[in-house]
């Protein structure tokens, strides 16, 4: 992994950091690099509540405001920017509304290698749009300025489509803090984390899956 | 949030009857259903911040602890939610009833306010 300039971290959900990337994070973090997280939304039309509940639609932006601020520190993410859009609204925006906030973000931070989803492949419409604004903003922007993309894809054609991650970030060593970091978005993860420490062979396999690796792909621009 | 109370429901129904509101209402299977599940269609909805005034409110139902919630409204148009079981008033005095499906998940939502909802 090089040093960057700056890494750009770009996601619509609070928690969509922590399972796939935020080890790749906070190996930048501690490496010195800058890293900014743009999170779109609050993520306040999540399903989980908590049973019994302990949230409601009302007040789950205000527990996942905290949860992700949570998870920025314990990555060593100093430049958090909550956006503040709705959860699931934003493919409805305007055409070429997020590109030009994306566009915004790109030059101001001037960042050498953004980290987001991968357009088609990433499943959520959130996702989608949010990846599909940052390769429209970097479309209308000078090729030689291009910082580096490593994209999350996990649609369940990926393999099939795209072949194997082309970027694996060895995260051995940080399987602590990253536990951590997942726990943070408590609201969202207790289900996940509690099978993730079951005593079966599955949850082993789980857990080599999630704790040693993140995979990406770069993604090159026409 | 509790589970619902038939009665308590029906009077917090009656208390914003006749009424300038604001209502939210939301079905869902989650962005995941058909990813999870190819044989899923995914249907689903979300309404926030209509303004209406019902003049006649009604919770039903109520077997195994899913209530249905139809409000007639002034133009004569309708609004109903099924598969409601939890219900609250917060601190905003939103009066919020969500449904919680077998996986204890958000599947459905009515909420009603004097208030606009937070945009």
């Amino acid at each position: 992994m090089e040093k960057e300039k700056h890494v750009l971290v770009v996601f619509p959900h609070p928690d969509d950091e922590a399972f796939g990337v935020s080890g790749t994070m906070s190996r930048y973090t501690d490496m010195g690099v800058p890293v900014t997280y743009a999170c779109l939304t609050f993520g306040d039309m999540g399903r989980n509540l908590g049973y019994p509940p302990f949230a409601t639609r009302e007040s789950l932006r205000f527990i996942r405001r905290r949860e992700v601020e949570e998870s920025a520190r314990l990555i060593g993410v100093d430049d958090l920017r909550l956006m503040g859009y709705r959860d699931k609204t934003l493919e409805f925006e305007a055409p070429g509304h997020l590109s030009a906030v994306m566009g915004n973000l790109i030059d101001e931070l001037n960042p050498s290698r953004i980290i987001t989803f991968y357009p088609g492949y990433s499943v959520h419409p959130d996702h989608e749009a949010t990846a599909e604004a940052v390769i429209e903003a970097l479309k209308s922007r000078p090729r030689s300025e291009h910082p580096k993309l490593q994209l999350v894809a996990f649609s369940n054609d990926t393999l099939e489509d795209l072949g194997e991650p082309d970027i694996t970030v060895d995260i051995e060593g940080y399987e602590a803090r990253k536990q951590k970091i997942m726990a943070a978005h408590e609201s969202q993860t207790a289900p996940f984390l509690e099978s993730l420490s079951a005593d079966t062979q599955e949850a082993a396999e789980a857990r080599d899956a999630w704790l040693k690796t993140e995979q990406f792909y770069s993604y090159d621009i026409d | 949030m509790e589970k619902i109370k038939r009665d308590e429901v029906q009077q917090l129904l009656n208390s914003y009857q006749d009424k300038n509101v604001y209502v939210h209402v939301e079905i869902t299977s989650g962005m995941y259903a058909s990813h999870i599940d190819e044989q899923v269609f995914n249907a689903g909805t979300f309404l926030r911040n209509i303004p209406v005034n019902y003049t006649q409110g009604a919770i039903r139902g109520g077997n195994d602890g899913e209530f249905r919630v139809g409000l007639k409204l002034e133009n004569g148009g309708w609004i109903y939610v099924l598969g409601l079981t939890h219900f609250e008033v917060n601190e905003n005095d939103e009066f919020i009833m969500h449904g919680f499906n077998y996986e204890g998940k958000l599947a459905s939502a009515l909420e009603i306010s004097s208030k606009e909802f937070f945009k």
